[in-house]
């Protein structure tokens, strides 16, 4: 069974190899109102932390949102990469996110069919 | 929703959009002596005044400003009405919300539970600057988080940091589980 003195000895192990990585970080936010949750929300969530931890990547922040008025497009997820627009994805399933992760997260490259929208903030 | 955890999710997405930074969820379990499951869920946001408090179980009062209906509150109420129990929300305006969902435990048509650890995981990693604790009790078994504690060993490595997710999962999972032992 995993304990919280495993976590400080994970903290020793990790500390010198993140710290660099963390200013210009590239951010996955999830609709988490009543409809996204209600579509699916915390399975997308889940299966976007798994694919973090699964390909170690180290520079990722990932939050949650409420609604914004697109509940008919749920489970939306937004990707900002540092310096580009923000993007939404709608319709998002467990089954796209490594597509997602992969294609735009990693590689820089729109999936431009799942695109609902485009924010230049 | 299909499982209890669900509406956690949204009941916490409620406090945090009513400009809570503390939230504190409570579920206690009774199976044997009073066949009770107790949802709370304490928040430090803006709170509501008397006439909205009476009116957020209705499904056409809503804060929000993108649609004019609001289902989360209504939806746990109705599931708490078909298990012999009731939704509790008492709120003091500049102080926070409380919400209570009790059901009979052994009820048929209870919800399950279902997966509460990857509620918990959405919570604590999706809004890292929530003062969030989680206290679950089973039969008087206990197991209980905080996320304060959990930042304060992290000092400057985030909870998305990939080994640091793992341990999340295994020690949310194993001491979830453990309480059912």
């Amino acid at each position: 069974m995993k304990t919280i003195e495993d976590l400080k000895r994970l903290r020793e192990q990790v500390q010198s190899e993140t710290r660099v990585r963390q200013a210009n970080s590239k951010q996955i936010i999830v609709g988490m109102g009543t409809c996204g949750i209600a579509a699916g929300a915390r399975e997308v969530m889940s299966a976007i932390l798994d694919e973090i931890a699964k390909r170690k990547l180290e520079d990722i922040t990932v939050r949650q949102t409420g609604c914004i008025g697109m509940c008919e497009k749920e489970v939306l997820v937004d990707i900002m990469l540092p310096g580009e627009p923000r993007i939404t994805y709608g319709r998002v399933t467990t089954a796209d996110i490594p597509k997602i992760i992969v294609e735009h997260v990693i590689n820089g490259h729109l999936i431009k069919e799942m695109v609902v929208g485009k924010f230049t903030e | 929703m299909r499982e209890l955890s669900l509406h956690i999710l949204d009941l916490v997405q409620n406090s945090i959009e009513a400009g809570a930074n503390q939230v504190t969820l409570d579920i206690v379990e009774d199976r044997h002596t009073k066949d009770t499951l107790v949802i709370r869920v304490i928040d430090n946001g803006r709170g509501m005044d008397e006439v909205t408090c009476q009116k957020v179980l209705d499904p056409f009062v809503t804060t929000r400003t993108t649609r004019r209906i609001g289902l989360g509150l209504p939806l746990v109420d109705m599931s708490t009405k078909r298990c012999n129990g009731h939704l509790v929300v008492t709120s003091t305006p500049g102080h926070g919300t409380v919400v209570e969902a009790l059901y009979q435990h052994s009820h048929l048509d209870r919800p399950p539970l279902g997966n509460i650890v990857e509620t918990l995981k959405s919570i604590v990693i999706a809004n890292p600057e929530l003062e969030f604790s989680y206290c679950h009790t089973v039969d008087g078994a206990v197991f209980s988080l905080a996320t304060k504690q959990l930042i304060e060993i992290l000092g400057d490595i985030p909870l998305t940091q990939p080994d640091v997710l793992v341990w999340l999962h295994e020690y949310l999972t194993s001491n979830v589980m453990n309480l059912y032992k």
